[in-house]
């Protein structure tokens, strides 16, 4: 097998036990690189030398007869919001560019710790708002499968590059569902954590309340390992939880499960992602599991709580980008207009927009009626939720309501917001959500279902996940291996 | 009439307080006044992007030792982001308590004033870094551009905010020595007003005598000695006055006092409305004393000003006078209380413990001086007994405090070494001898002649001789030469 | 609640106040933009949803605290050399006018 087509785990053993180096690992994904990411345009910057010096320790070390860690020589693809040290760190943002952060995310040392090599900096939508990572404040990134169409986003590029086998793995950011919908329009396995599982100490926010870290992966046990090393407390974030993530009891299966369909994500479904999902359903009930229809029916309004609670968060934690400390500054006659102008040229549309927005919703006189009251939805939301769970293991629907768009398909913000439909409900009760990619629906795309579980209820989640990943079709392919060798991979 | 006869002064205080700390509010840079500029940062205290706060347990227990100390009730708290655009801010909001601060409906009593000023709050924030203003003239306008330090950003500060009780620039001062005096008796700051420590903004508004509606107020900022405090007090009260005399209105806005001056000027104005935006802190979760940790600071509490005063108001006899209240107030403040318990149960009267300690030893202290509580009650028997006059006490005392050494090393380098009783006795016989008119008036009952007699004995002595002794001997010889 | 519409002038206080320089064409258009997506967030404004307790955090946690220890510091170097400009180990900024 090619060494890009093996999972992170059969990397990791492979090269712990000495039957391959961590430096051939690296360079077979750079020259998978070099060859396709000019169609896919997944990375913002790749780490060359920085990945081949370390690969050169991890295998130094493994000749020392020394403890690598469990992702001795896996190269991960990291979504360009999570601080590196001496780094080029952008967020995809023309305000950051060229900003070198001098700490690293403990993320980032958690992976490092586990002998995993960061092989690049991956594109998203600039400040990760967006559902396409056409927003970025570079380039866009083109979907491996079909490059005419949208990744997915905001963490597009991190699903891109595992989709196109650029790496085994990748960490992404997911506030509204950046990890989960790329997942399933790019066809590959992402998980948002419960809230307080992974730390976002060096994650650059969006909306601090919101934001979760977590992985992607081509398999679900990839994704659990990736999330095994990165989900632990973290005295640098006050929201951490005392809590980890078991990845050995996931492959008990679904026998005995009671599983919920949610009747408010059903809406708006197009038929191909539909039938995905009916025959997720049935898939499920073969293994054993009862599935029934419930109502979540707070979960209508996760979007537009959604819509004020993450643009005021947002709003403040984009004050500091300023001109004053780092990044772009475009100088004024005063500090005044030296702030205008900076964010004036640093930022694009769709961040100022939810600045704008974000700031109205916190603005003397509309704060009660607006981010108040969303929060009191969220309330509503959990409520809801922790009913259908006194009923239910864990609950399914689809991660997207349809497939990859193509490029410039969605225009108006409000039908690029409504792509998060179904994710946005479970950060909003800082539940666990994950995408399982499901076979094809429209045009050969791939389509994901979304499983999701009570707060740390990961264990549960990634059982149903493994028993849909055991009956799914033969993921999709990137375009130019469906090309040479018609009818799917090697 | 004067202007200030026909109004009167309304004043509230928001003074924020920088607590001892070894490191900062919310990240493990250490809290340290006058480092090279930007050596103490890191992630959260930059405001870089990605970096998140932790909360300082102990700012926590200083803020609790605070809010007892003011009798204020310790409740659950949460921290809230205020948002505005400002260089010295790296986040460009600050971390503070908003709406649910940890401390609130409090008290202080103002001695001399006799009355009680109320504490509506008081909350943890975090200090915002320094910028100095580079330019032509030097002032914050038509600065050419400003350089900015972010050594204090992120050090801890509680804000405590008075309600509007005092009504002269005397009571707002005294508010302040009194707030000081039990803030670092807490141990929660070292109250250096002129290092920052303790920064007063002062709200000030006045009124015709006679109507009940508060005039518009306006905030005083730059406030960093009492000094300043009550000058820019009468400055501000005045101006107000002279406008609402005029027929004028007194527009709200904030004003820096100008220390060369001595007088306020316009910052900007509050009527363009500041709006901060607050919201709940995301990164933070809320802060919920439990019953344990409050009694467990309040059991490290020392005993605070105000019990210490009553201590001094009971060896008073309950009821002080107007001075010796004054006194009272004075040796507390400047931690001199101790002296004068130990001297009065070591034997020495009250007053005279109590004067000498809020006056002479308090000047002495004050200018850098220090005498042991030991030798301060020895010195004080010493003049109790007679064996040092007055001035004698006070020349001793000032030598003890700047060369130390024990007491009577000092009585004999000072010379004040006095004459036995034997020698006093033959200096009686020798200057009654001497003045034979004198002593037959004084025989005859004029009493005021006994001073004659002491100068007398002065001179011949060279002002060895102790009058009370001197003055006792007098007395027995004349008793002896009636019978 | 105020009425569904934005104006274009409180579209413009708005960017003052998250200082964003916008021109009086963006002014329109993000004012229509917002409007929009206010009037789809306004149907939480019919929810019946008083005395319900608002989420501020999804985690339930309490007293999170560290201890008073000093850890180290940045390199002052390090840091001044991502600044837009620096003098004397400071970091540089154009005149502050007196505005909040
Ligand atoms: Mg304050
Ligand atoms: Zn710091």
């Amino acid at each position: 097998m090619a060494i890009v087509d093996m999972s992170a785990r059969e990397m990791a053993a492979a090269v712990r036990a000495g039957e391959i180096s961590a430096r051939e690992v690296v360079e077979a994904h750079l020259g998978e690189i070099a060859a396709h990411d000019h169609e896919v345009s997944a990375f913002l910057l790749v780490l060359e030398d920085e990945a081949r010096r370390r690969a050169s320790e991890i295998d130094a070390a493994i000749a020392r007869g020394e403890e690598v860690g469990p992702l001795a020589g896996v190269p991960i693809a990291v979504k360009d919001n999570m601080a590196l040290r001496g780094v080029e760190t952008t967020c995809a943002s023309r305000i950051l560019a060229g900003w070198r952060p001098p700490y690293t995310a403990t993320v980032l040392e958690r992976i490092e710790a586990a002998g995993a090599i960061v092989i690049g900096k991956t594109n998203l939508d600039e400040f990760a708002m967006g559902s396409s990572t056409e927003n970025s404040g570079f380039f866009a990134t083109r979907n491996p499968v079909d490059p005419s169409r949208v990744p997915g986003g905001s963490s597009g590029g991190s699903a891109a590059a595992v989709a196109a086998r650029f790496a085994p793995l990748a960490l992404g950011s997911d506030t509204g569902g950046s990890i989960r919908q790329p997942a399933s329009l790019c066809g590959v396995v992402g998980a948002k954590p419960t809230y307080g599982l992974v730390s976002r100490y060096g994650l650059i926010a969006f909306a601090s309340s919101l934001d979760q870290i977590g992985p992607f992966a081509r398999s679900v046990e990839d994704a659990a390992a990736l999330l095994a090393v990165i989900a632990s407390q973290d005295p640098k974030d006050s929201t951490s939880l005392a809590a980890g993530f078991d990845a050995s009891e996931i492959t008990s299966g679904v026998r005995g499960m009671r599983i919920g369909v949610v009747e408010e994500m059903l809406d708006g479904v197009s038929p191909g992602v539909s039938s995905v999902l009916d025959a997720a359903i049935a898939a499920l009930v073969d293994a054993g599991a009862t599935v029934e229809r419930v109502s979540v029916p707070a979960a209508r309004f996760g979007l537009s709580a959604y819509y004020l609670i993450a643009p005021a968060e947002a709003s403040s934690n984009l004050a500091r980008f300023d001109g004053v400390r780092f990044g772009l500054r475009v100088e004024g006659e005063d500090i005044t207009e030296t702030y205008l102008r900076t964010r004036e040229k640093g930022f694009g549309a769709e961040v100022k927009r939810r600045i704008m927005l974000g700031t109205y919703a916190l603005s003397a006189g509309y704060y009660d009626a607006l981010y108040g009251k969303a929060q009191q939805v969220r309330t509503l939301i959990a409520r809801d939720f922790a009913a259908a769970y006194e009923r239910f293991d864990a609950l399914i629907s689809p991660t997207s309501p349809t497939v990859a768009f193509r490029f410039g398909e969605r225009s108006d913000p409000l039908s690029m917001y409504m792509s998060d439909v179904c994710t946005i409900p479970s950060n909003l009760a800082g539940h666990p959500g994950m995408s399982v990619p499901f076979g094809a629906a429209e045009d050969g795309m791939p389509a994901g279902v979304q499983v999701f579980a009570p707060a740390l209820g990961e264990g549960t989640m990634f059982r149903v996940a493994m028993a849909l990943e055991a009956s799914a079709a033969k993921p999709a392919v990137p375009v130019w291996r469906s090309a040479a060798a018609p009818g799917g991979a090697a | 009439m004067s202007l200030e006869d026909k109004y009167l002064i309304t004043v509230g205080l928001e003074v924020h307080c920088e607590l001892r700390t070894a490191t900062k509010l919310f990240c493990g840079c250490a809290n340290t006044f006058g480092s090279p500029p930007n050596t103490n940062i890191c992630p959260v205290c930059l405001g870089l992007p990605g970096a998140l706060p932790v909360l300082n347990k102990r700012a926590v227990e200083y803020a609790i030792a605070i809010g007892l100390a003011l009798n204020c009730d310790i409740r659950r708290s949460v921290f809230a982001r205020k948002n505005y655009f400002y260089p010295d801010m790296p986040k460009d909001f600050q971390i503070s308590q908003y709406d649910e601060p940890i401390c609130v409906e409090g008290f202080l009593e103002l001695p001399v004033a006799g009355k009680r000023v109320g504490i509506v709050r008081a909350h943890i924030e975090e200090d915002t870094g320094k910028t100095t203003h580079v330019g032509s003239s030097g002032r914050i306008q038509g600065a050419d551009f400003s350089l900015v330090d972010y050594n204090r950003s992120g050090i801890p500060l509680v804000e405590i905010v008075s309600e509007p009780d005092m009504e002269s620039a005397d009571e707002a001062r005294e508010y302040v020595s009194e707030l000081r005096a039990i803030l670092v008796a807490t141990g929660a700051t070292d109250g250096k007003m002129e290092e920052g420590s303790l920064r007063v903004d002062a709200n000030v508004s006045v009124r015709r005598k006679g109507t009940d509606e508060l005039g518009t107020r306006c905030e005083i900022k730059n406030l960093n000695s009492l000094r300043s405090l009550g000058r820019a007090i009468q400055y501000e009260a005045r101006r107000q006055m002279e406008i609402v005399e005029e027929g004028g209105r007194v527009h709200q806005e904030t004003r820096h006092w100008n220390e060369d001056s001595g007088m306020t000027s316009s910052l900007r104005s509050k009527e363009e409305a500041n709006d901060y935006r607050y919201f709940p802190e995301p990164d933070l979760v809320p802060l919920e004393p439990s019953h344990e940790m409050v009694e467990s600071v309040r059991a490290t509490l020392p005993v605070l000003p105000p019990a210490r005063r009553a201590v001094l108001s009971e060896l008073a006899g309950g009821k002080p006078s107007p001075s010796e209240l004054e006194q009272i107030g004075t040796c507390v403040a400047l931690e001199l209380d101790g002296y004068v318990n130990s001297a009065v149960a070591a034997g020495v009267p009250f007053k005279l413990a109590l004067s000498r300690a809020a006056n002479e030893l308090a000047a002495l202290v004050g200018a850098g001086g220090a005498v042991a509580n030991e030798s301060f009650v020895e010195l004080l028997r010493a003049e109790d007994s007679g064996r040092l006059s007055a001035t004698q006490t006070k020349a001793v005392m000032s030598r003890l405090a700047e060369l130390g050494g024990s007491v009577e090393d000092a009585i004999t380098a000072l010379g004040f070494v006095g004459l036995s009783d034997s020698e006093v006795a033959a200096l009686v016989e020798r200057v009654t001898s001497e003045n034979p008119d004198e002593w037959s008036r004084y025989l005859a009952g004029e009493n005021q002649l006994a001073g004659f007699f002491i100068g007398a004995a002065m001179k011949a002595s060279g002002g060895k001789v102790n009058g009370r002794i001197f003055s006792a001997l007098l007395a027995g010889k004349r008793e002896v030469s009636r019978h | 609640m105020s009425s569904d519409q934005i104006s274009r002038d409180e579209t413009l206080h708005i960017a003052h106040l998250a200082r964003l320089a916008i021109t009086d064409e963006e002014a329109a258009i993000y004012a229509s933009q917002l409007s929009a997506v206010l009037a789809h967030a306004r149907d939480i404004g019919a929810l019946d949803i008083a005395g319900v307790e608002p989420t501020m955090h999804a985690v339930s946690m309490r007293n999170v605290m560290r201890e008073d220890v000093v850890e180290g510091s940045l390199d002052r170097d390090e840091v001044l050399a991502s600044a837009p400009s620096s003098e004397a180990g400071m970091f540089v900024v154009p005149r502050i006018v007196g505005e909040d």
